[in-house]
């Protein structure tokens, strides 16, 4: 059961960095629009004015 | 009892927070406007928008959210939305102006973000803990069981000290205000399945409830985050009303022109009103003539004659010309003010609704914490052990979990106002489906309304192709609607303009010029000696000819008719209630095959009509937009508004239609019926559970394993039934 004190911590890791990615994804606000930004990627002008924080 | 039947506005009955969750609107910054856009769908429309808007003078930001489609501006103090809604229509794009107080929170404010934040850490915790508590479900022992309940309590402890914050701080304030609201016992679920757990673990002991302590905070902030996003911020349509009075007046003193505060005037005093400035005050005209528009305070559709000695009301509009008017009333004494105080009234009237969820929770909380007292004296006197009694105690407090009804209607809510949005309906509070579905009449104003509220030419293809040339040649110099409808029609017709020389404006009457040798004359009967006869008709004379009669209808709503009829097939009583005079009312009536019709009705009317429905014991929905309607959309069941209406009457309801179409309507309530209906399955479901589970955790029977599976399963059932409406 020795495997146990290795693979726990790495489990616990891997879950924690995604908590983090979706912590930076919420504070950057990247849920505030997904079709919108799904869509923009397709203009063909330059967004000149790209949406600050 | 009465403690938590007062608390507010509670879509899970576990979760009667209250002001917890309480709208912020930091989204209502100085200068920023919200413009609703029904019909974006592509990276095409995102730039033509963003470009037109920037292209508005004063507009330096402005962004498109295709998922909300709405769109934010940021501009100078002078932009208002009808600029901003002109220049999108002029694109040939579709907008309305939104308040951003009136509309539910989103991702992008701080408190929501917050909230699914503390989610995401309850969810991530509890699907660690379950793992490890999968090792002790399949017999894990002795020290393996003890290393897994301790990494269990090393997770979860920082878990629910972070994400039970909201419970835990609501419960804190209702405890110092000597008060008890539900966030008591779920701090006290959660707090006691932790500590009991640890105690547990300390003595190494068999079960652990961290998971389940987990799961209560994962599924109960679920609900919570689901109900805070329908939930807009309350505010008052009275006040809105009352922004509508101008706050300055030009004064006439010895002849010069003087900006006085409205306080400062007295009756007596003289006020100029120039063309396109509202009324600032209640009088009589005493020189110069034009027209009023007055559809707002009584929902008359065409402007009226206003000469010497015609009577004005703050609020109306003038048109045409400028006028001298000699202040009767002003502030509080008006019109306009003595409205906004029915309104007012209205609102304090409404009469409260209690929710589905608070009558589920009045029910629901005392029996389960009886329960789980009677659980742990009778297991106390039993066994005379008390730490069997207490964990008996905590099973059945953890099994009995509201967080199935916690789900219930929120999950429901936020599915039906997905299904509405794509429909383009906006719905503004969380009761407003509950509320419509059990709706039995219908009441209907007329302009703006069921109409556009803008006449529309008809027959143009009867006229000769010159009279039609003539008309429009004069009417390009008038901002008057009938002059502008006849200028479409024209133009519809493929009739340019013919060119007339002097052309000049009569205020009052309409509008004169010379077309080649003749001259001409466009505007009312008596000016231009054509006969008055019912309708609403503008008149043409060229030189000596006979005038020319042009007929205007006011236009239909696109899918006004099929409104009624759906409404009707599904069993409402529809009623059409407007201010306007009756052959127009009857017109509208006839052509919609409603049966019953009032016209001329004043804005106290309408209320008392609409309280009088609700006192018989019907359920009325109130449809209107204007500002005689506000006061019966505050004192209705349940009330929708178009995206057109004015700001009050949109603050007022509970529903806003963001497209030009009612057709919408229909569907706004076979989709509150079923969603009614899909609320009261999830409370039979969340119930059903509990009736199987309670005697397995009494009978001290259920472990952690139980627990974990009766709330897992409930939740999902509850959701994924939800789900069916979309």
């Amino acid at each position: 059961m020795d495997i146990l004190s290795y693979l726990i911590p790495i489990s616990l890791l891997l879950g924690g960095a995604g908590l983090a990615a979706f912590f930076w994804a919420l504070r950057t606000r990247q849920f505030d629009d997904p079709d919108g930004d799904a869509q923009r990627i397709l203009r063909t002008d330059y967004d000149d004015a790209p949406k600050q924080d | 009892m009465t403690e938590i039947m007062r608390t507010p506005l509670a879509a899970c009955p576990a979760c009667a927070t209250g002001a917890a969750v309480a709208g912020t609107g930091d989204g209502a910054a100085e200068g920023r406007l919200m413009l609703s856009l029904p019909g974006i769908h592509c990276a095409g429309c995102i730039s033509g928008v963003e470009r037109g808007l920037k292209a508005v003078p004063g507009v330096r930001e402005a962004r498109v959210n295709l998922t909300l489609k709405r769109a934010a501006v940021e501009a100078a103090e002078d932009v208002t939305a009808a600029d901003l809604v002109a220049a999108l229509d002029r694109l040939g794009f579709e907008a309305h102006e939104l308040d951003p107080g009136t509309i539910s929170a989103t991702d992008s404010d701080s408190t929501g973000r917050e909230l699914l934040m503390r989610l995401a850490v309850a969810g991530f915790a509890m699907m660690n803990v379950m793992l490890l508590s999968v090792a002790v479900w399949s017999g894990a022992e002795d020290a393996t069981r003890d290393l897994m309940h301790w990494i269990s309590a090393m997770i979860a402890l920082p878990a629910v000290a972070f994400s039970g914050q909201p419970f835990f701080r609501n419960a804190l304030t209702a405890l110092t205000a000597r008060r008890l609201n539900m966030d008591v016992p779920i701090s006290v679920a959660i707090v006691m399945a932790a500590g009991m757990s640890l105690y547990e673990t300390a003595m190494s002991g068999e079960h652990a409830y961290f998971d389940a302590a987990l799961a209560l905070t994962f599924f109960l902030l679920a609900g919570r985050y689901l109900d805070y996003r329908t939930r807009a911020a309350a505010r008052s349509a009275a006040q809105e009303l009352a922004a509508l009075e101008v706050p300055r007046a030009t004064r006439l003193v010895d002849g010069r022109e003087v900006v006085t505060p409205i306080a400062e005037l007295s009756a007596g005093d003289l006020v100029r009103v120039r063309p396109g400035g509202r009324m600032p005050v209640d009088g009589v005209v005493e020189t110069g003539t034009s027209e009023i528009d007055r559809a707002l305070l009584t929902g008359e559709s065409l402007p009226v004659f206003a000469g010497e000695g015609s009577t004005v009301s703050a609020g109306e509009v003038n048109l045409t010309g400028p006028l001298d008017v000699r202040v009767t009333a002003r502030g509080a004494d008006t019109r306009l003010h003595k409205i906004a105080d029915l309104v007012a009234l209205a609102e304090s009237a409404r009469t409260r609704y209690t929710s589905l969820a608070d009558r589920a929770a009045v029910a629901y909380a005392p029996g389960v914490h009886l329960l789980a007292l009677i659980a742990f004296a009778a297991w106390m006197i039993w066994s005379g052990d008390l730490r069997v009694s207490v964990n008996v105690a905590i099973a059945t407090l953890i099994i009995t979990c509201p967080c199935a009804l916690g789900l219930a209607v929120p999950a429901v809510v936020t599915a039906a106002s997905g299904r509405l949005f794509r429909r383009g309906v906006l719905l503004k509070s969380g009761t407003a489906l509950e509320r419509l579905a059990e709706v039995d009449t219908v009441v209907f104003d007329k302009t703006g309304t069921l109409t556009l509220g803008q006449p529309e030419m008809q027959g143009a293809a009867d006229h000769a192709r010159t009279d039609l040339a003539v008309a429009a040649g004069l009417a390009s110099a008038s901002a008057h609607p009938l002059a502008q409808a006849l200028r479409r029609a024209a133009e519809a017709e493929g009739v340019a303009p013919a060119a007339i020389a002097g052309l000049r404006e009569v205020p009052g009457y309409g509008v004169e010029g010379r077309w080649g040798d003749h001259p001409v004359r466009f505007g009312r009967a008596a000016w231009t000696g054509g006969a008055d006869g019912p309708g609403t008709a503008s008149f043409l004379r060229i030189g000596d000819r006979d005038p020319v009669r042009f007929d205007f209808t006011d236009a239909l709503r696109p899918g006004a008719a099929e409104a009624v009829a759906a409404l009707r097939a599904a069993g409402c009583r529809v009623m059409l209630i407007s201010g306007d005079s009756a052959p127009a009312v009857e017109a509208t009536a006839k052509a919609l095959g409603i049966a019953i019709a009032e016209s001329g009705a004043l804005p106290k009317d309408k209320v008392a009509r609409v309280q009088a429905l609700e006192a018989e014991g019907h359920k009325v929905l109130m449809v209107g937009d204007g500002l005689n309607d506000t006061g019966a959309l505050a004192a209705a069941h349940v009330s929708i508004s178009p995206a057109s209406a004015l700001d009050a009457a949109r603050v007022a309801s509970d529903i806003v239609l963001l497209g030009r179409d009612l057709d919408a309507l229909a569907d706004c309530l076979t989709t509150a019926r079923q969603a009614r209906a899909r609320i009261k399955e999830n409370f039979t479901l969340s119930a059903l559970y509990n009736v199987i589970a309670v005697p397995i955790a009494l009978a001290g029977l259920a472990t952690p394993l139980i627990a974990a599976l009766a709330m897992s399963a409930s939740s999902i059932t509850v959701s994924l039934n939800a789900l069916r409406l979309r």
